[in-house]
């Protein structure tokens, strides 16, 4: 690790102040940035620390949640709205990490959390996300976790957030403070596809810092699942993971469906070409096949990842046919 | 063996019974302190934190130092730029092979009787790299973080040679190992391959088993210092004497100026088994820096520089009657190794002692790679080699329409197959019995994929566990008997955890009738009474018969004392046992006297008796091998994959237990070990580069406790009456059998075969 700087920031306008600074990056509970500084895959120079700026969770006017950047990811996780209008929320936050980790995590840097793959963090290996032009040695390699959607022929990694599929499918806003100034960014606009430049996980500008996610209303959340597919029953990333919210009709069509996918790609990606063959129809298995088929049309999958295919499918089928059915999402 | 035959027969000559094992320990069956469950002596200061790991020993002075790994697996540093590493704040010396102490190769183990070394590659003195890893630099730093930034500062480019890194083409050019672990690479009775040919019900099957790397919870550690050219090294090791003899060889000093101290070991596993290059490294650094070093291993480095559990590729075949008694046995396969390390992994082990067969074909091949030495771990051979002998036997009872219980009843041995020897004890069926009935392996529903609760298949699954009896030569104790009647007994082994303390306190007390509150074990230090290694399961049988010798020597040296004013008086030392605080007449209960008394007649303070174990003899004479049946009960999801081990129980034979709890903990620790090897644990070795590309506890997956199911252990409670105490040793047989018993469960569940571990929910769609 070198040798760093570290400042703690009032307030956001502060944060921002410092935070535009080359070399400098915002830091939340540590848990992702602290671990790269160790392993030399991230190197600033010095750390602005934006735990003390907004951990609120708070109704909106319109029925929604404003969650502040520096919330902890158990508090919101736990928090009784969340538990009782975005279940899917709480469920994809508790599948992930270790409970002493999600104590630290901050909302704002799951959102920026970075890929697991083993060559991105390994410096003796070739990796154009940490070291643009270097070459992908993960394309050829051990790619059984990386991505079957979405990928380029410089990037095969995955993004490793359970929060963030959830976030996807509830069509969260993240609000942004840089040196420009204030914006609103649709959650899926903030992570991008590797394309050609891997090293860029997201669209948000040099010194911007995530001061809240805002979550509208959503009745379909309340009938909502997430459930992750893992090596081991804990403290293991998504081989595959779904996140799902259904509102039927009268007549057992879905009047509303949102599906996000994790583990397949550069984003947490949400699925909606799977969402536009379900909408107003009657989910039965043929339909729900149909709908993965779609999602996947585009999938192309390496060497040792053409399980995640299958998973998908076999994830959309179950998770909707419990949900439809009734169940809250079946887990082991 | 030659090691076995060097130490003079001290117990035996003082008791008149020359031959170790030919007469039960006369502690089987007396009561005392052996079977009680003792919690564990060492608790209250690892609880409190006052239990001082090999990381944390102070020092005036201390550096801490920090590696840098080579990038490639083979060819030589072209250049090696240190200048930005040793202008770093804080750094002392950056020392690489071009200003490392001059040092000899290590010798390798098994070579010499002390030698220890995992490897005998030379550590760090040219530019040659022999696996992707290795250690080019090591940098001492007044602090830790100083240590690592300046290490991650050092550049090197390379020369690259051709490497072996590919086990699939590797194995295209293997050779048999001079020896398995003492044993022929290659067994053969009668023509095996043509009574497969010609069974009327046969399997033949490969079984494919991963890399392990080892994961105990404390890393790799040693703190290390230099006083008047003598050598003091605390450390995180399973082979205190092997280590100290090994680096004095190294070094060309002798071996009483090195002193060796482990007090406490944060798990071992065979992981510190050797003498790795991290310790010569930290001893060779504080030489050339004049001070005291700390070396202690980050995860990765665990990864890099202490190896693991190597890759195996085996194929069992089994030909059989419509009975099931078996005409042909086949056992053969390959692993990874290097020309540097012999550690074959015997895998073939198990068949040689298990099961009755008419022809029987084992062996072992090894396929050079150009890696980090493979090791012990946790059961090397047994543990992989009953994954896929135990799950051809239960293809082979499908096959044959047999329950797999019934099969293996009708396989059990009258003598050991390949040795012919009488076993010493052996309850293989006995547990069986008890682990069916308590496990109610009656619910198990004889066609697989026919149990399930909603999307889970739930399926049951059972294997034989087995692991051999070993003590190891060269042991020695020491009994110190205090005039107040309390007795000190002392010898250069281990605590890794198991509870090597507890028990060896509780059997010498009962050694030499006194309370358990009256004897203290000291351990973990070179300057006691050598020690054998903490592994093979051998250590309480190694400690045991060094304190029995010594407590004989003790007895002899109290009858002189007591002379003729003592009730003892003219009694020989066969004629007396120790009891009740003193020495008294067998047989005769009014014939006593204290050892208080004694020595305050004879005006000593204390006496001190020192003897060496016999050497391990009962091992040529009996078959000794401790057997086990593990029960196992998975749940299978039909949607992912994932399985779930919902129920798990393991019913042993490991001769008298010492202490339940302890041992509980150990046969459970074991299983859960087996958990890790059938469901999750895979090191990925980049055939590419040769580099291990999860190293670290989030990639590299260990079960989490969500993973363990409650877990019921039982035993025979069967003493070996060859083994001192009526003791097998049971620190590996946990993980034996495991991978079987679940993969077995899986396919009862799902009629799903999965022969190559781990069992990762994408094999199960």
């Amino acid at each position: 690790m070198n040798p760093v700087s570290y400042v703690r920031a009032a307030d956001a306008g502060a944060a921002v102040a410092m935070g535009a600074a080359a070399g400098t990056r915002y830091l939340g509970g540590g848990t992702n940035l602290v671990d790269l500084m160790r392993e030399n895959v991230e190197a600033p120079s010095s750390l602005v620390d934006v735990c003390g700026l907004s951990a609120a969770i708070e109704d909106t006017p319109e029925g929604g949640l404003l969650i502040g950047g520096a919330a902890r990811n158990s508090a919101l996780a736990g928090h009784p709205a969340v538990r009782a209008r975005f279940p899917l929320l709480s469920r994809a936050i508790l599948a992930g990490a270790s409970g002493q980790i999600r104590n630290m995590a901050t909302v704002g840097g799951n959102i920026l959390q970075r890929t697991r793959c083993t060559y991105f963090y390994d410096d003796a290996a070739r990796c154009n996300k940490r070291a643009p032009g270097a070459g992908c040695d993960a394309i050829d390699g051990f790619n059984r976790i990386h991505a079957i959607l979405g990928a380029s022929s410089a990037c095969v990694a995955t993004h490793p957030s359970d929060m963030c599929v959830a976030l996807a499918a509830l069509d969260a806003e993240v609000m942004l403070s840089g040196p420009e100034g204030e914006r609103r960014l649709p959650f899926e606009a903030v992570h991008r596809l590797p394309d050609g430049q891997p090293d860029r996980d997201t669209t948000l500008l040099p010194g911007e810092l995530i001061t809240a996610v805002r979550l509208p209303p959503l009745a379909a959340a309340r009938r909502s699942a997430y459930r992750k597919v893992r090596d081991r029953a804990s403290y293991a990333f998504a081989l595959v993971s779904l996140a799902a919210a259904v509102e039927l009709d009268a007549a057992g069509r879905l009047a509303e469906v949102r599906l996000a996918l994790g583990g397949v790609a550069h984003k947490p990606w949400r699925a909606r070409a799977a969402e536009a063959v379900l909408r107003g129809q009657v989910p039965d298995e043929i339909r729900l096949k149909e709908a993965a088929a779609a999602e996947l049309a585009q999938a192309s999958p390496l060497r040792d990842n053409g399980f995640k295919l299958v998973m998908v499918e076999r994830l959309i089928v179950a998770v909707l046919s419990d949900l439809v059915a009734g169940n809250a999402g079946a887990a082991a | 063996m030659s090691l076995l035959d060097t130490v003079r027969d001290a117990a035996g000559r003082l008791t008149g019974h020359p031959e170790p094992g030919a007469v039960p320990d006369p502690l089987i069956g007396k009561p005392g302190a052996i079977g009680r469950s003792l919690p564990r002596i060492d608790g209250p200061r690892k609880v409190r934190g006052a239990a001082r790991f090999a990381a944390e020993v102070p020092a005036d002075g201390l550096l801490y130092a920090a590696v840098a790994y080579s990038a490639i697996a083979r060819g030589r540093i072209a250049f090696l730029d240190t200048t930005a590493a040793e202008r770093a704040p804080g750094v002392v010396l950056v020392m690489d092979h071009r200003n490392a102490p001059r040092l000899k190769p290590p010798a390798l183990f098994m070579t010499k009787p002390q030698a220890a070394g995992a490897s005998d590659l030379p550590i760090m003195q040219d530019d040659s790299i022999h696996w992707n890893g290795e250690a080019v630099a090591v940098v001492l730093a007044h602090t830790q973080e100083q240590a690592e930034h300046a290490a991650a500062l050092v550049r090197a480019t390379y020369e690259e040679a051709p490497a072996t890194l590919d086990f699939e083409a590797a194995k295209r050019r293997s050779r048999h190992p001079d020896s398995v672990m003492g044993e022929k690479p290659v067994l053969e009775q009668g023509d095996a391959e043509r009574a497969l040919a010609d069974a009327p019900v046969s399997v033949d099957l490969i079984f494919r088993t991963p890399r392990h790397s080892h994961a105990a919870i404390e890393p790799h550690a040693v703190t290390a210092w230099w006083e008047d050219g003598a050598l003091v090294l605390h450390d995180a090791t399973q082979v205190l004497n092997g280590v100290r003899w090994t680096l004095a060889d190294m070094f060309g000093i002798a071996e009483d100026r090195v002193r060796v101290l482990s007090p406490f070991v944060g798990g071992g596993f065979g992981g510190k088994g050797s003498l790795w290059s991290h310790q010569v490294l930290a001893a060779a650094a504080a030489k050339l820096a004049g001070r005291p070093v700390r070396l202690n291993l980050s995860r990765e480095g665990v990864f890099r520089l202490a190896g693991g559990r190597t890759p195996t590729e085996q194929r069992v075949a089994l030909g059989a009657r419509e009975d099931g008694t078996l005409l042909s046995l086949i056992h053969t396969g390959c692993v990874a190794m290097t020309p540097h390390n012999n550690c074959p992994e015997q895998f073939t082990f198990p068949a040689r002692h298990l099961y009755r067969a008419d022809a029987i074909r084992l062996e072992q091949s090894v396929a050079d790679m150009d890696m980090l030495a493979n090791t012990f771990m946790r059961a090397p051979g047994e543990s992989v080699g009953t994954f896929a002998l135990e799950c051809a036997l239960d293809e082979l009872a499908e096959k044959l329409s047999l329950d797999p219980i019934e099969l293996r009843r009708r396989l059990e041995p009258e003598r050991d197959p390949t040795s012919g020897h009488e076993f010493s004890s052996r309850h293989l069926l006995r547990c069986f019995e008890m682990g069916a009935e308590r496990f109610g392996w009656h619910r198990r529903a004889p066609t697989p994929g026919t149990r399930r609760e909603g999307e889970w298949q739930i399926g049951l699954g059972v294997a034989t566990a087995t692991y051999p009896y070993q003590r190891m030569p060269g042991g020695a104790a020491r009994i110190v008997l205090n005039r107040d009647g309390r007795a000190v007994v002392s010898m250069a082994s281990h605590e890794m955890g198991m509870g090597t303390a507890t028990a060896q306190s509780q059997a010498a007390a009962d050694r030499l009738g006194l309370p358990v509150e009256d004897v203290t074990f000291e351990y973990g230090d070179t300057s006691l009474p050598a020690g054998t290694i903490a592994g093979g399961s051998s250590q309480t049988a190694s400690i045991a018969a060094a304190v029995a010798a010594a407590a004989a020597v003790l007895a002899t040296e109290l009858l002189k004392l007591a002379g003729n004013d003592s009730p003892l008086a003219g009694l020989g030392v066969d004629e007396v046992e120790m009891r009740d605080g003193g020495i008294g007449a067998r047989e005769q209960p009014d014939r006593h006297e204290r050892y208080d008394s004694i020595l305050r007649r004879a005006g000593r303070d204390e006496l001190v008796a020192d003897a060496k174990a016999p050497p391990p003899r009962e091992l040529k004479r009996w078959s000794m091998h401790s057997f086990g049946a593990q029960f196992c009960e998975v749940r299978v999801s039909a949607v992912t994959g994932e399985v779930r081990v919902s129920r798990f129980l393991g019913a042993f034979d490991c001769g008298r237990i010492l202490n339940p709890r302890t041992a509980a903990s150990q046969f459970r620790g074991g299983i859960i070990m087996g958990l890790g090897l059938a469901l999750t644990e895979e090191t990925q070795f980049d055939p590419r580069s040769g580099r291990i590309m999860n190293p670290s506890l989030a990639e590299y997956h260990v079960p989490v406790h969500m993973d363990v199911p409650p877990i019921e252990v039982v035993w025979t409670e069967q003493p070996d009456p060859r083994a001192p105490l009526g003791a097998r040793g049971i620190g590996e047989i946990g993980i034996t059998g495991v991978g079987a018993a679940v993969a077995n469960a899986v396919y009862n569940a799902t009629g799903r075969r999965i022969r190559d571990l781990p069992i990762t929910p994408d094999k199960l769609l």
